[in-house]
């Protein structure tokens, strides 16, 4: 076998055959490559990774000099090849990246793995959020922040995805979305222009009908116990290649909502329940 | 060492100690003059409070910056008496078993792995050849003589000074109220002639040099002097009063030394986990005193775009920062490089037109404080 070495260095992928290895090789040049098919993900960093940086700063303080993260547990939804989840590994924090594509979870593995900086606190798995969420899915209120990056406006049901956000977050967690405004402007730029045109994106790439307002967004955020703090337009620059904040929400957005403190019904739980007992003094000290 | 490298230093937490003698400031004046005609240009804070600059000898930052790496031996580590052999660059796109990031092989057989290799190794960079950057560069066909000179008597050595021979320029940088540095750039045959000479015939020279009128055609006096009555005219209180060279009365002890002299500048400073930083980037004529501080300037711009980038999560070895810092430096370095080897032109000859012309040039900018306040912002960028 011609694999010993790789697999002596990486434990997550002894299991899988070798062409497999290949050809996540072979996707990971296309992830990977900066000026390649996803250049505009890559340069979206720059916005959303401070982004996600300073409002967890805000609410969490400052951790170790030269890891502002160290500590705090994010959960990456629909991570694709890592390029998110890699830059808020060497943050500090202990990142879980998901995706319901295997291909990109063995891409961004094998891309993972040559940086001793990752190794230790950046994991992936095959597994979508509905499944991560259930009961036993070991998702259950354990992260202090959950990003899903260009993700929402590809999915089918919000609510849903609502809900297991809540679900997997900690009280007070956070949650960070960046995403596509639905606008006459946005199928102007984000489909006619970026993918047929420009082609900064591949063609197919996104489905109109599936954007959604940022007014949207909130209202559904806010009745299923999450309160918006902040929503930013952002603005890309084809010939520049950058990204920029804008006032103007009318195309892309990046939104940050928090979950709320647990409020426990008083009149209902058996008072004999210690942990009742413990949620009521609980509360009872958060609004003293 | 002009302003942002006491920045730079400062931030580094680096502390240049102010010897006795050792750390001499520039108060005042940097005069530099012509060798065939009466021209000079002085360059002077208005507020004589404030330190044009500082000369420095290169072993006392050596010495400062070794003291503050051993202060940061849990982060930094340094490995003495270690010798390239060879570096293996990362492919363009991943491999199996490959690994992405620099290979760095040392003589004694250890391989070290980087995300981001700086080059700092001098004019002749392994790093920059290695990579196959390409470089644009030219010998001048002269070789600098340095020394320690010990001055006749104890004066208020404040003042570096500057005269352009026509055989090159020699300089004599302050060091201590009896001490200055020689850099006296000439041809390669007369450099040797010069290091050859025994002690006493040096320092004649050198006196000789700085103080001599054989140079000056009578043509050229005229010129010149009816040039500035025609300034002072224009523009009566501007100019200074001419101050005259020390006089040298000895040299340090085996502190002559030469070397030659180029001019060098990298296509490219970086490439994917690589960058040049210092000479290996760029050399330069030491007749304006910037080579050094050219590199401390290129320090300064990438720490600042490697820490906001580490900030960022990004692998430092990336290519968008690096960019940044190629197009800032260029940016900076370009044109300090072309008007410093074009002075070195300007003042290579003893052709009486371009010496006319050089008189003019040097009279008129001395009495265009404006020009003079752009000029030293600029070489303190």
């Amino acid at each position: 076998m011609n694999t010993p070495k790789l697999c002596a260095l990486t434990a997550p992928i002894t299991t899988v055959d070798p062409n497999e290895v290949k050809r996540f090789q072979l996707l990971a040049n296309k992830w990977w490559n900066e000026q390649g098919d996803f250049a505009a993900l890559h340069s979206m960093n720059d916005l959303r990774v401070p982004f996600i940086r300073d409002n967890l700063l805000n609410a969490h303080g400052g951790r170790r000099p030269g890891k502002p993260l160290a500590g705090l547990r994010i959960l990456d939804v629909g991570c694709g090849g890592g390029l998110l989840t890699e830059p808020l590994g060497r943050l500090g924090a202990d990142v879980l990246g998901i995706d319901p594509v295997a291909d990109s979870i063995g891409t961004a593995e094998v891309h993972a793995w040559h940086d001793p900086d990752l190794r230790g606190n950046v994991r992936y798995r095959a597994i979508t959020l509905e499944e991560l969420s259930e009961k036993g899915g070991q998702g259950a209120g354990q992260f202090d922040a959950v990003v899903a990056s260009e993700v929402v406006e590809h999915l089918a049901d919000l609510e849903t995805f609502t809900l297991c956000c809540n679900q997997v977050l900690k009280p007070g967690g956070s949650l960070f979305i960046t995403t596509i405004n639905k606008t006459q402007l946005s199928y102007a730029l984000a489909i006619v222009a970026a993918e047929e045109v420009l082609r900064i994106v591949p063609s197919g790439t996104h489905d109109w009908d599936k954007f959604v307002s940022p007014m949207e967004l909130e209202r559904l955020l806010e009745s299923n116990g999450f309160h918006v703090e902040s929503i930013r337009g952002m603005l890309y620059n084809p010939l520049s290649g950058a990204w920029s904040w804008t006032e103007s929400t009318s195309i892309n957005y990046a939104l940050h909502a928090v979950k709320l403190e647990e409020e426990p019904n008083l009149d209902e739980d058996d008072p004999e329940d210690p942990t009742v007992i413990v949620a009521q003094a609980k509360a009872r000290r958060w609004y003293n | 060492l002009v302003g942002h490298f006491q920045w730079s230093l400062s931030c580094l937490g680096v502390k240049v100690e102010r010897k006795a003698g050792f750390k001499a400031p520039i108060w005042g004046l940097l005069l530099v003059w012509d060798a065939c005609s009466d021209a000079l240009i002085t360059f002077d804070k208005e507020n004589l409070q404030d330190e044009m600059a500082y000369i420095v000898e290169n072993n006392i930052i050596v010495a400062a910056l070794t003291k503050q790496l051993e202060n940061l031996s849990d982060q930094v580590r340094v490995q003495y008496k270690s010798k390239v052999v060879k570096y293996t660059w990362p492919k363009s796109h991943q491999v199996a078993d490959a690994i992405p990031w620099v290979q760095v092989t040392l003589a004694n057989g250890q391989t070290l792995q980087t995300k981001l290799l700086i080059g700092a190794d001098g004019p002749n960079s392994m790093v920059r050849q290695e990579a196959g950057i390409p470089t644009v560069k030219w010998n001048y066909d002269q070789s600098a003589v340095v020394a320690v000179l010990h001055l006749s008597e104890p004066t208020e050595n404040n003042v570096a000074w500057q005269r352009f021979l026509p055989t090159g320029p020699i300089a004599m940088l302050p060091l201590s109220d009896t001490e200055s540095s020689l850099v006296w750039s000439t041809s390669h045959r007369h450099a040797e002639e010069l290091l050859q000479l025994d002690e006493e015939s040096f320092v004649d020279s050198i006196n000789t040099a700085f103080w001599s009128n054989e140079n000056h055609s009578e043509l050229v006096e005229t010129a010149g002097s009816l040039f500035r009555t025609a300034l002072s005219v224009l523009m009566p209180s501007a100019g200074s009063a001419r101050q005259l060279p020390p006089s040298v009365a000895g040299i340090g002890p085996k502190s002559r030394v030469m070397f030659p002299l180029g001019m060098g500048h990298a296509s490219e400073y970086i490439r994917h986990r690589v960058a040049l930083i210092g000479d290996a980037a760029h050399r330069v004529h030491p007749l304006a005193g910037q080579g050094a501080n050219l590199g401390f300037g290129d320090v300064a711009c990438l720490t600042q775009l490697l820490s906001q980038a580490a900030f960022n999560g990004k692998d430092l070895g990336a290519m968008q920062h690096l960019l940044e810092y190629e197009t800032e430096r260029q940016r900076h370095n370009l044109p300090m490089m072309a008007a410093i080897d074009l002075m070195k032109r300007l003042y290579s000859t003893n052709a009486v037109p371009m010496v006319v012309l050089r008189t003019f040039g040097l009279q008129a900018t001395n009495t265009l404080p404006a020009m003079k306040a752009q000029i030293m912002a600029f070489a303190s960028k």
